[in-house]
This record gives structure tokens, sequence and C-alpha cells, in this order.
């Protein structure tokens, strides 16, 4: 009699699970407990076990195929279930995963580091995990799910040192050169939300025994800049990508027009320029212009360039947007942007001017330095980050000659770009200030 | 009047275990509290007309039984002559009393105020307060620990100052001398017991087929045995078909056709949760067919500005689990990851003998198919025991029969409340039976029964220590 046998229940509340690999063929005969294929969850990779002995008649899914919990994955044939195991359980997918899955990688970070799991975890037999309760507030202070912890103290116990590894283990290095990209047939992409991550802070010292101390409230833009900053900082992979642009000929052109700029009201700045080859830039580059949406597993890709430009004030940081940016000619660009930040400085700015931005470019260059690693204005995927041009010597066809450099930094979020993609971004908006004529056509 | 308005961090609803360690834990949180409270006090049905007062008047049994004993070795203090009123006076002064103003004094130094009087929420961020001081308080948060009440018997409708629930039975206003109790769960066997020690001929009818339905059948027995020996009858699977006021006693109907006369009376048939008339449909609170507001696992309830905590929460109905649910509740308010994540809550009863259990029972390893080694121990064997004259005791181990791991332990004999403490660690920190196994327990006492069990489970079996 063919029996049908169905997603097990993952537990921890997950509902469906992505065929990895299917590891069985159709017709071929399998044991009890030998692997049947391999699923991948947002949690982790685990092995299916197959609930009996027999033939495999029918399978039912393929690698790739994203299937809930109580779909049939695969009919047996001259089912031989072992003694003492129902029939029944092959058909009901309120049986758990939990008693002794085989976990192959506890999560796709980990599996460098993990050392061999042992075959059969008594960590993650049923019921509660197998750890004090201190360790248990530790997990949950550190935000990690003890259920998927190897635990490698006596008994399959969970100890403080196994939740402290499975914080260290599991966020790959964003700073880290981007892989080569693997030649792999790509199964079909499917929606599913990113795992969350997140710490809490230790509390502080107490600092008076040290000397004396002052407590100062912070202010609410200080608060807010702060919330912001954290946030973007501990969600984001953040990668930075350092590129140097010679814009002798651009500022040529700028001190050319600038008195008749002048006559007409307006006085020509680099940043107007930079905002323009970022915009052309970023319509070569729509993935730089977005958002991450990790719970649906969907980038939003914008089909408008609204840029902020990050102002200094005394209160603090303030990111007014320009709106339309690839669309406007250079002049009203820069008539716009000239009363835009007067507007900030003076604490007129609306909240329209301050919403909406795709993309935000930041100039640090009037304060000096050479060059700072600026961090994503979350939600966005990017930043630009500019410091001050200087005279350098440079050389050209053989000669040394002075030339105008000015340094870039393109900060991106790495879950959304490969280093690659960063610098040939950050090449299309170099390419374009180096050669102003490319800018001013639109090339 | 114009109402007073105050706004406060937490409002605290009930004063009860769960209320005060809420309260008490979101003080030292730094965040600002007051307690709502019916009574203007803390310690709520615990301290005033629950654990405390009933383990008072069952200290005052064991004493008289322990005299009783002490003929068996040649010491006879007599008949014993009970006054009440010093009785009574002990107990609500010299224990409740004392334990009341240390209470208040500990409120007083964490800077919670108690205020008094009935609560009614009028919606998610505020409540009024009926009673001696009205006002309005606005609130970030409010925690719900109103705790539960004893239920009446269902189908009878007798007002008669002789029919009593256990908050009248801990007044004791005489020993009468029939009593009939209903109800052989704990409340109905402790107090049973008192009244018994105290001299009242005691019947107890309970609906199901045996005492403390739900726990372990061995661990009832030396229980069920000490209580037909003390009890004039005990009465199961046997139904109060109607009780009457006659006027000097009252006459109830047992199981089919029967009537007995009884001079008092004693319902003790559960507790319900008190969740009406909170004003909580003000609130987006979800309250279940049972009365129990539904939470998460950190005391969180539908309405992201309320939680509830102990009794008016869920079972078990427990102090010591509405106090650990309330440290949550205010850790969790106060922004920290806390969470309810307790593998037991230790349940004990305070009998002669006393049975104690915590974690997973042998009948709840058996419902589920989960694979356990049972290891059991006879108090009979163990010299503590024998010095006591009490070798009525047993102490059970439920272990994994994979890892050995300590899932459950059950205990009955005297002492079997605090003996569950060593049980209750060994399944919260996931020991295994050979943990137990290996530590040294001092002898002669009755703790060594919980290391034989374990040695017991063990491949090699470890010769018995000497008496």
């Amino acid at each position: 009699m063919p029996r049908p046998f169905v997603l097990p229940d993952l537990g921890e509340g997950l509902t469906e699970a992505e065929v990895v690999k299917v590891l069985v063929q159709e017709g071929e005969l399998v044991r009890e407990d030998a692997p049947l294929l391999e699923v991948e969850t947002d949690k982790a990779t685990v092995e299916i076990p197959s609930p009996m002995s027999g033939r495999v008649e029918k399978i039912h899914v393929r690698a790739g195929q994203t299937v809930p919990v109580g779909q049939v994955l695969v009919t047996f044939a001259d089912a031989v279930v072992a003694p003492g195991k129902q029939a029944a359980d092959t058909l009901d997918s309120t049986r758990t995963l939990a008693p002794e899955p085989k976990t192959v990688v506890a999560d796709r970070g980990r599996a460098r580091q993990a050392p061999p799991v042992p075959a059969q975890s008594p960590a993650r037999r049923g019921g509660p995990v197998a750890a004090t309760p201190s360790t248990r507030r530790l997990a949950r202070e550190l935000g990690v799910d003890l259920r998927v912890v190897n635990g490698r103290g006596p008994g399959g116990r969970v100890t403080d040192d196994d939740v402290r590894a499975a914080v260290s283990e599991a966020p790959p290095d964003a700073a880290a050169p981007p892989a080569e990209p693997t030649p792999s047939p790509t199964p079909p992409a499917v929606a599913r939300p990113l795992a969350r991550g997140g710490v809490e802070p230790p509390p502080l010292p107490r600092f008076e025994q040290w000397g004396p101390i002052e407590r100062q409230p912070l202010s609410h833009l200080r608060r807010t800049i702060a919330e912001r900053m954290t946030l973007s900082a501990t969600l984001i992979p953040h990668v930075t990508h350092f590129d140097r642009v010679d814009i002798t000929d651009l500022d040529a052109l700028i001190r050319r027009n600038l008195e008749t700029g002048k006559a007409r009201g307006v006085t020509l700045t680099l940043t107007s320029f930079i905002l323009k080859a970022v915009a052309q830039a970023l319509l070569e580059h729509p993935h730089f212009n977005a958002s991450l949406d990790p719970a649906a597993g969907e980038l939003i890709v914008k089909r408008h360039v609204h840029l902020g430009v990050a102002v200094a004030t005394p209160r603090g940081l303030v990111v007014p947007v320009i709106r339309d940016v690839d669309r406007k000619p250079l002049l009203e660009l820069q008539r716009e942007l000239g009363a835009l930040a007067s507007r900030v400085r003076e604490g007129k700015a609306t909240l329209e001017d301050l919403r909406g931005g795709t993309f935000t470019v930041t100039n640090i260059g009037a304060l000096g330095g050479t060059g700072a690693i600026p961090i994503i204005n979350y939600p966005e995927v990017a930043i630009l980050g500019v410091a001050r041009g200087r005279e350098e010597p440079v050389v050209r066809e053989g000669a040394v000659v002075p030339r105008l450099l000015l340094p870039l930094s393109l900060t991106f979020d790495h879950r959304v770009a490969d280093g690659a993609d960063g610098a040939r971004f950050a090449s299309a908006i170099g390419r374009r200030l180096e050669h102003p004529d490319a800018l001013l056509l639109g090339f | 009047m114009g109402d007073l308005v105050r706004e406060v961090d937490v409002a605290v609803v009930g004063g009860g275990p769960g209320g005060y360690s809420a309260a008490f834990r979101c003080a030292e949180l730094g965040l600002e509290t007051v307690v709502v409270d019916a009574g203007q006090r803390l310690g709520g049905a615990c301290l005033f007309e629950g654990c405390i007062p009933s383990k008072a008047l069952l200290h005052v049994a064991a004493v008289l039984g322990e005299a009783e004993r002490a003929r068996d070795f040649g010491v006879d203090f007599g008949e014993p002559r009970i006054s009440l009123d010093p009785l009574r006076k002990w107990k609500s002064e010299r224990v409740v009393g004392r334990l009341a103003r240390g209470l208040a004094a500990v409120a007083r130094g964490k800077s919670v105020e108690v205020v008094g009087g009935r609560a009614v929420f009028e919606d998610s961020r505020g409540l009024r307060v009926e009673g001696d001081e009205p006002q309005k308080i606005r609130f970030k948060h409010a925690i719900v620990a109103t705790g539960s009440v004893p239920s009446a018997l269902p189908g009878v409708d007798l007002r008669s100052d002789r029919l009593m629930d256990s908050t009248a039975a801990l007044e004791i206003a005489d020993i009468p001398a029939r009593l009939l109790v209903i109800g052989g769960g704990y409340v109905g066997l402790e107090l049973g017991q008192v009244y018994a020690a105290l001299g009242s001929e005691v019947t107890l009818v309970e609906m199901l087929d045996g005492l403390l339905p739900g726990v372990d059948r061995d661990l009832v027995q030396p229980l069920a045995r000490r209580c037909e020996r003390t009890f004039k009858a005990i009465r199961l699977s046997t139904r109060v078909g109607g009780l009457r006021d006659t006027g000097d006693a009252i006459e109830a109907r047992l199981g089919e056709g029967e009537t007995a006369t009884f001079d008092r009376v004693l319902v003790a048939v559960g507790r319900r949760p008190q969740s009406q008339g909170l004003g909580l449909e003000t609130t987006r609170v979800r309250v279940s067919d049972r009365g129990f507001i539904e939470t998460d696992e950190r005391g969180g309830t539908a309405d992201a500005h309320l939680w509830a905590v102990g009794d008016v929460a869920g079972e078990p109905m427990l102090a010591h689990r509405a106090m650990r649910q309330g440290k949550v509740a205010a850790e969790a308010i106060a922004g920290r990851p806390a969470a309810f994540d307790n593998i037991v809550v230790p349940a004990v009863v305070f009998t002669d003998p006393e049975v104690a259990w915590c974690g997973l029972t042998e009948r709840e390893a058996a419902a589920t198919g989960r694979a356990v080694t049972v290891a059991r121990v006879q108090w009979a064997a163990s010299g503590r025991a024998a010095t006591l004259g009490r070798s009525d005791g047993l102490t059970k181990l439920v272990a994994d029969a994979e890892t050995g791991r300590v899932l459950g332990v059950g205990i009955v004999g005297p002492g079997a409340g605090e003996l569950i403490a060593e049980g209750a660690v060994a399944v919260e920190t996931a020991l295994r039976a050979e943990d137990l196994a290996l530590t040294i327990h001092a002898h002669p006492t009755l703790s060594e029964t919980l290391m034989e069990a374990a040695e017991s489970l063990l491949a090699e079996a470890q010769p018995r220590g000497g008496f």
C-alpha cells in the first residue's frame, strides 16, 4: 500500500521550507532514517530522514521548490514500518522534526567553523532544550535561538560557550572581499523573510569610580540620529569602496562659469555637479537606488531619483532631499540646493523637505580630512561620501603634472550588492566627474 | 469632586504575589510604579486567605499529629486542649500580620505606593480607582494581577454560614463536630486534615475516582492511606446532589439517594480567575472562555500596554509561578529580553504526608509516549525515615531513557515540599541522573533518597550506603 510522507512540523513557528536537494530517486530502496531530502528554512538547513524503510514510489517535490508543512514530499511503496512506529506518523505533520533531525548546517555562516555535529544530538530531542536558566537568559540577551544551537556539553547540554560561539559564527564578515560569483544554476527565486539579528548593549561600568562625571540628556535630534545610525549600523552589513577622481577639468569649468552664474543669481558649486553625476549613475545602476524589504525578501527598486544631501547644522546632521535630480537642469538644481540648504540651516525646513530620499550624498570636504566611511541612511542601500579635493602630482603621459583629485567613499549594503557592483557604480560616478562634457551631455 | 489624575510608568492591579513581585521589580528597574489593591495591602490571597494561613494551621495539625505519634516511642502528652482564640491570634498576628508588615516595609523602601480601591480600566492607558481613594491613573503599562477566587459548587444555590469556602474555613470560626469537605484536591485535603487534627469528624467527597486527580497514583497512595485513618470517610466517584440548611445543621445528599447531616460544609472545588468587572472590555485584552487573560511568554496581552501575571493569566494557579511571571513582565516592560521560559513549576501539597512533584510526571510520559526510565526509592529503606518513625514515603525520578537527563521528580513523605527543591534544580538545569548520583548527599537525610533513585538508574548499580 503506498504511503505518503509529508513535510513534518519544523518547530519554531516555521511553516514552510525550501527543498535544497532531493537525495533519493524514484524506485530507490531506502532504510529508515536514511536522508531523503535536504530542506532549508530561514533558520537552518536540515536533512529530512526517512520515517520508514521502503521503496520510493514517487517524489512530489523538486529542488528550489518551497513547500508548506503538511505537503506530501514522497510516496513510499511496499513500506516496511519499523516495529513500534506507527505508520500514521508519515501523514502526521504535527509530529515535529525536533526529535533527532540531523542538522547538516546550523546556518550558512556557521558551516565553515562548526565542528562535526554528532549524528544524534541529544540537545534536539523532544521537550525543552537542555540548558541552565542562566544560559537561556544569555541566549535571549544575545538573540540566539537555543533550539538551533549545538549543545556540546555533557548529554547535549547547551553551554554559555555554545551560545557565544553561535553569535560569533553567525554573521559572515561584512567587509570581506566579495567572493567570485559561483557559476551555479540559480534555483527560482522565492521571496522569504531574512533572519533578524540584534544584541542588547551590556550595562555600562560605573565611571564615577574613576573620577567625576556629568550626565547630559540627548537632544531630540541627537537621539534620532543615534537611533537611526544604530539601526543602520547593526542591521546593514556595510562595505565601503574608495576612489579618487580627477576633477581638474570640472573645476575649471566651474571657475569659468562662476561669474556668469552669479549674474543669473546662482553660485555654482561642486555639489550640484556631484548630485547630477550620482543621479545619472543611479539610472545606470538602479540597485543602488533601492530599499531592501527583508520581511518580504524583495528589493524595492525606486523608479525616481530623490537625493538626500547631508547638511551639518549647529544642532546636528540634517538630510534635506532634492527631488527628481535626474530630470532637472543643472542651474535649477543649483538654485534649489542653495535655497534648501539655507532653509535647513535656519531651521525652517519642512517635513516634506526631509522625506522621500532614495540615496544620500554627504560632503565632508569643507572641514578637511582625507576621507571618511559614511553610514548608510536607512532604509536606503548606499551613500556617497565626498572629501576635500586636493592638488596632487599625477603621472600623465610620462610626465608628472598637478591635478585636482577628489576622494570618494561609497558605502553600500552588502546584502544588496557585491564589491564588484560597488566598484562599477563608483566609477560610473567618477567617469562623469572626470569628463564634465559627458555629464552635461548626459552620456 | 474632580478626579485626581496621576501619571505613572506602571500600574499594577492586585497586590498578591504576582502583583507585588512585578511592582518591586519595576521599581528596581527605575519605573514609577503604583499598586492598586482592594484591601490596600500587599500579600493577596496567598498571604491573607491561602498559602500562609493554611500552612500555619497545618503546622498546628502536624504538631498534634507528632504528639500523637510520640506515644509509639513512650512519650504521652495526654489529650491536647485547643483554645481557638490564641490559635487564631497567633495565625493572624504573629504569622500573617508580621509578614504583611514586612511586605509593606519593602514597598516603602522601594517607593512603591499602594492605593486602596477597585481598579476599573477605562482604556488601554488609563484606569479609575473606585472606593475610598477615588482617582484616575494614567499609565504607560498596566499589569493585571487580580488572581483568582474560590469556585462555588455548581448547581447549589445555598446561602448559609455553615457553608464555607477556603477563605472562611481558614478563619476557624469553630471546630465543627461533623465537617463535610467537597473536593479531593489539595485545598480539600489540607483543610480536611487541619479540621480532623483539631477534632472534627471529616467526611470528604470527591467526584472523580481518586484524590489529587492528575497526580501519579503511587505518590497519592500514602496520603490516601493516612486520610483513610484520620477522616471518618472518603467517598470517591461521588457527587453532592444537594445541600439544605435545616437550621442547626446542613443536610447533604451524597451520591444516589443517601443523605447525611453536617455542622459545616467546606466547598473546595477549585478556583476561578478574577477577570470580570475590571473594564477589560475597554482594552484590547483577550479573555478565554474560562476567564483567563491570554498572554504570551512575557506576560504580554493582545493589548500592547497591558500585561497579566499569575492566576488570572492561566494555570497552574500557584503563587511561586505568579512571582516569577511578575518579574518577567516587569523586565519585559523595562525593555529587557525576559521570558517565562521555566521548565518546572514545582507543586506541593502540604498535607501529612506532603506530596510534591515537578517536571514530567510518569503519567504524562506514558500519555505522550516519551521514552523514560523511572526509579523509585521506598522510604522504608531510608535510615532517616526510620528515625522519624515515618517509612511511608516514596521518592521517584523520571529520566530520559537515552541521555539520563532528569525530566521529573515526585516525592511523598514528610518534608517532601522542601526536598522537591533539589528536583526542581535538577530538571531546570538539565542535570543528568548521574550528576545527582555522584553528588554527596548528607547522611542520614531524606535527600539521600534522590541520590539513591539516581544511582539505581545508572547501568552499574552502586551498592547502597550503610545505615
